[in-house]
């Protein structure tokens, strides 16, 4: 290992750091914990309310069908989203972090 | 690097018309009319459109319903094997123009970084979309309806936990293995060790799942004998891999993610401009055809037809094939989380230089592969109708010849020009499938061997360049070879449990050990090693007692009431016909010689009650994690964890691991 050892208990203490963890956190759960509800939505609808997923809804289109497609949608939503998140609020925070620390490394 | 799919391109414009004269000489007089048989295509196709118009529902196989079904396909055998090899000779040449640059191990296992997100992400596409999700969930879809598209959604929600957890983190902190990112939670060789032969089980299995496949699929395609396609497929790859580490694997996988989507797209536009590219007007061609209403009348059971009964319309709704939620539910868990622990996958992120090419990676192949499962569902009910489910299981009795048949209709029919062009297309795209997926895994058992075994553990790190991608190279071959010999052992055996076991394995353990390391503090080498090995014995001790391993009590028992239905008939002195004579003969055959034996582990019956273990394996795995976690603790590790932490959030120091 080329690097200096660094005090990394005390970087990980950086106002900042500490900032992005917890918005990330807090950002990256929900998404994914909106996303696997859906998901399992899908199995549970199939299996325990058959009769709802065979309700036709645009011509011989069922709800069942229309839900598989939903949860295509779903899936490229919570990307769009995530991305958008990470471009606009997540990198420029991550760059200003990493700043600190090398400027740290340095003194 | 553009210049190579160009080449690519031009190279399969090339050599198909090249090869196919000294191949096979009755073609060479049809050459001309070949090369206006694209535009024929969509001249038929057009026609085709206009009686679908006319007339309400005319599915051409259903009218001659009578007639035998043809137990195999009818492909121009020259058209198919020039496609073949005009694959293999273009992904020849990217590996060897790929391996003049594979100079260190960071060049032969992740193209020493080099690869932008939009190539990744192709690749990842590449990578994902293996030959049993193109043929697969087209025959699916076209035997059992919605069921596939239904089915389709659990592999692709896959991509939003890698989005959401396992991208950029892993960017951020690994290097090139799984071992290296727990490396950083702890330093023992045990941890390692663990994180290595849990890479090598899972690709196994994955692998093996995939020459099987392959082997049988290339008997379906060429007629080639199942042992020699496995040898040359296995040959094949491994010298690929050898020869063009990552950098060539990258490109054969972007290549054959780009041939997926066109094949996808023609096969899409073709089948829909038969109605106008209204898709309603296609689903109600689907629903009244009777092929598929007998279909699903049989798959019900339904003796004589209920009346009022609309048999077509259930064939669009879901729960023909996936009837248990729970199976389902858990079947869904091992998708969800398990496709983003498997060792191939992961790789894909250390190939790109940061997390935001990362980011984009994944983003560009949930696009293509979301469009592509799509696509796949509106293939298979395409297979239903103009095929008929019927025809399609004559040929393979899980459907996998649903989507090349389709293109054969779609490009003219049997024995038209455009239809042995665009079924050969289709072939060929299916090879390139099983090569790309093929070397992925072999080149991610390779760095879990000669990387974490051998460089990291034998020689404690101290290693030169030269040598590590030699061991890297030869551990590749060893890999190969193993796996050839795998498949030709495996040849009787029912392979679909292995890909459902390579999933249900990583969803209960590398996924949870991976999550405890990225995110939790206190995680630590015990939690790591009992969560590794734990979970992943656990996972495949309860496949083992499920149904989806052969009883053969059941089949005695399913056979015995053949028999006796048949014994019943000749006593009461009906003359059985020839097929029920048939039927007979081998049900009694079955029942003798199933009627005393067990599973493999010596169960009468499944003690597990679901086909698929995660929803059981999964939980048991984290806790195996969290127990190891509290009954070896370690003040070091914990401290570890803030230096990881740091990295995996913010790609602190990931040009360090680069030139390391």
């Amino acid at each position: 290992m080329k690097e200096e050892r660094k005090d990394w208990a005390a970087l990980a203490k950086l106002p900042k750091f500490v900032e992005l963890h917890r918005k990330k956190k807090a950002f990256l759960l929900t998404l994914w914990c909106l996303g696997s509800i859906m998901f399992y939505l899908l199995p549970i609808c199939a299996g325990y309310a058959p009769e709802f997923m065979k309700v036709k809804v645009i011509g011989r289109l069922n709800v069942g069908y229309l839900f598989c497609l939903l949860e295509f949608a779903m899936t490229w939503i919570i990307a769009i989203i995530y991305t958008h998140k990470s471009n606009t609020y997540f990198d420029p925070l991550t760059r200003e972090v990493l700043a600190e620390i090398t400027q740290g490394a340095k003194r | 690097m553009k210049k190579n799919l160009c080449t690519f391109v031009m190279g399969l414009l090339f050599c198909s018309y090249a090869y196919a004269e000294p191949v096979a000489p009755p073609v060479a007089s049809t050459q001309k009319s070949s090369v206006e048989a694209q535009s024929s295509v969509t001249a038929a196709s057009g026609a085709g459109a206009q009686s679908a118009a006319t007339i309400a529902v005319p599915p051409p196989a259903a009218s001659k319903a009578p007639a035998p079904l043809s137990k195999e396909v009818k492909s121009n055998k020259s058209i198919t094997i020039s496609m073949f090899l005009a694959i293999i000779f273009v992904t020849g040449v990217i590996v060897v123009r790929a391996s003049k640059s594979n100079k260190t191990a960071a060049d032969f296992y992740t193209a020493g970084g080099g690869i932008t997100g939009f190539q990744n992400g192709w690749a990842i596409a590449g990578d994902y979309l293996s030959a049993a999700t193109f043929l697969g969930i087209a025959g699916l879809t076209s035997l059992f309806g919605a069921d596939g598209l239904m089915y389709a959604v659990g592999p692709f929600f896959s991509f939003v936990t890698i989005l959401l957890v396992i991208a950029e983190p892993c960017r951020n902190a690994g290097k090139y293995t799984l071992g290296d990112i727990l490396s950083l939670r702890s330093s023992s060789k045990v941890v390692r060790g663990t994180a290595a032969i849990s890479a090598v089980v899972v690709s196994t299995f994955y692998l093996l799942g995939q020459m099987v496949g392959a082997g049988k699929l290339m008997q379906l395609l060429l007629g080639i004998p199942y042992n020699v396609s496995i040898i040359g497929v296995g040959a094949l790859m491994i010298v690929y891999v050898t020869y063009g580490g990552m950098k060539a694997t990258t490109w054969v996988q972007v290549i054959k993610a780009f041939l997926l989507m066109l094949s996808g797209v023609v096969l899409t536009i073709l089948l829909l401009w038969k109605f106008g590219f209204n898709i309603l007007a296609f689903y109600d061609a689907v629903a009244l055809s009777p092929s598929i209403q007998e279909h699903v009348r049989a798959l019900l059971k339904h003796t004589t037809p209920v009346a009022g009964f609309d048999y077509g319309q259930r064939f669009l709704e879901t729960g023909l094939l996936l009837k248990d939620p729970l199976d389902q539910i858990s079947l869904g868990i091992a998708f969800a989380i398990g496709a983003a622990g498997l060792p191939h996958i992961m790789m894909r992120f250390f190939t790109v230089p940061n997390a935001m090419a990362a980011r984009k990676s994944v983003v560009i192949s949930m696009v293509l592969i979301g469009f592509f499962m799509l696509m796949v569902t509106v293939i298979g009910f395409g297979a239903a109708l103009y095929i008929t489910p019927q025809q399609v299981m004559a040929v393979d009795r899980g459907g996998n010849m649903a989507a090349p048949m389709i293109a054969q209709f779609l490009g003219g029919g049997v024995g038209s020009i455009g239809g042995d062009i665009l079924m050969a297309f289709v072939c060929a795209v299916a090879f390139s499938t099983i090569i790309a997926v093929v070397s992925g895994l072999i080149l991610a058992v390779s760095a879990a061997v000669a990387h974490d075994f051998y460089v990291n553990i034998i020689k404690d790190g101290k290693s030169d360049q030269q040598q590590q991608v030699k061991v890297a190279k030869i551990a590749a071959v060893v890999v190969g070879s193993i796996s050839i010999l795998l498949g030709i052992a495996c040849e009787k055996q029912n392979i679909a449990h292995l890909v459902v076991l390579a999933f249900a394995v990583v969803a209960s353990s590398n996924f949870p050990v991976l999550l405890f390391s990225l995110f939790w503090k206190r995680f630590n080498a015990g939690g790591i090693v009992a969560g590794l090995s734990f979970g992943a014995i656990f996972a495949i001790g309860v496949v083992l007692v499920s149904p989806t391993m052969t009883y053969p009590k059941k089949i005695a028992a399913d056979a015995k009431k053949i028999v006796d239905v048949m014994e019943k008939k000749q006593l009461e002195g009906t003359v059985l016909s020839e097929k029920d004579m048939k039927s007979f003969i081998k049900a009694r055959a079955d029942y003798s010689s199933n009627k005393d034996g067990t599973s493999m582990v010596g169960l009468d019956s499944p003690l597990f009650p679901l086909k698929n273990p995660a929803i059981l394996s999964v939980p048991v795995g984290f806790l195996a994690a969290i127990l190891g976690t509290f009954l070896f603790g370690s003040r070091r590790e914990e401290e570890k964890f803030d230096e990881l932490f740091i990295r995996q959030n913010t790609g602190y120091g990931i040009a360090d691991a680069r030139d390391h």
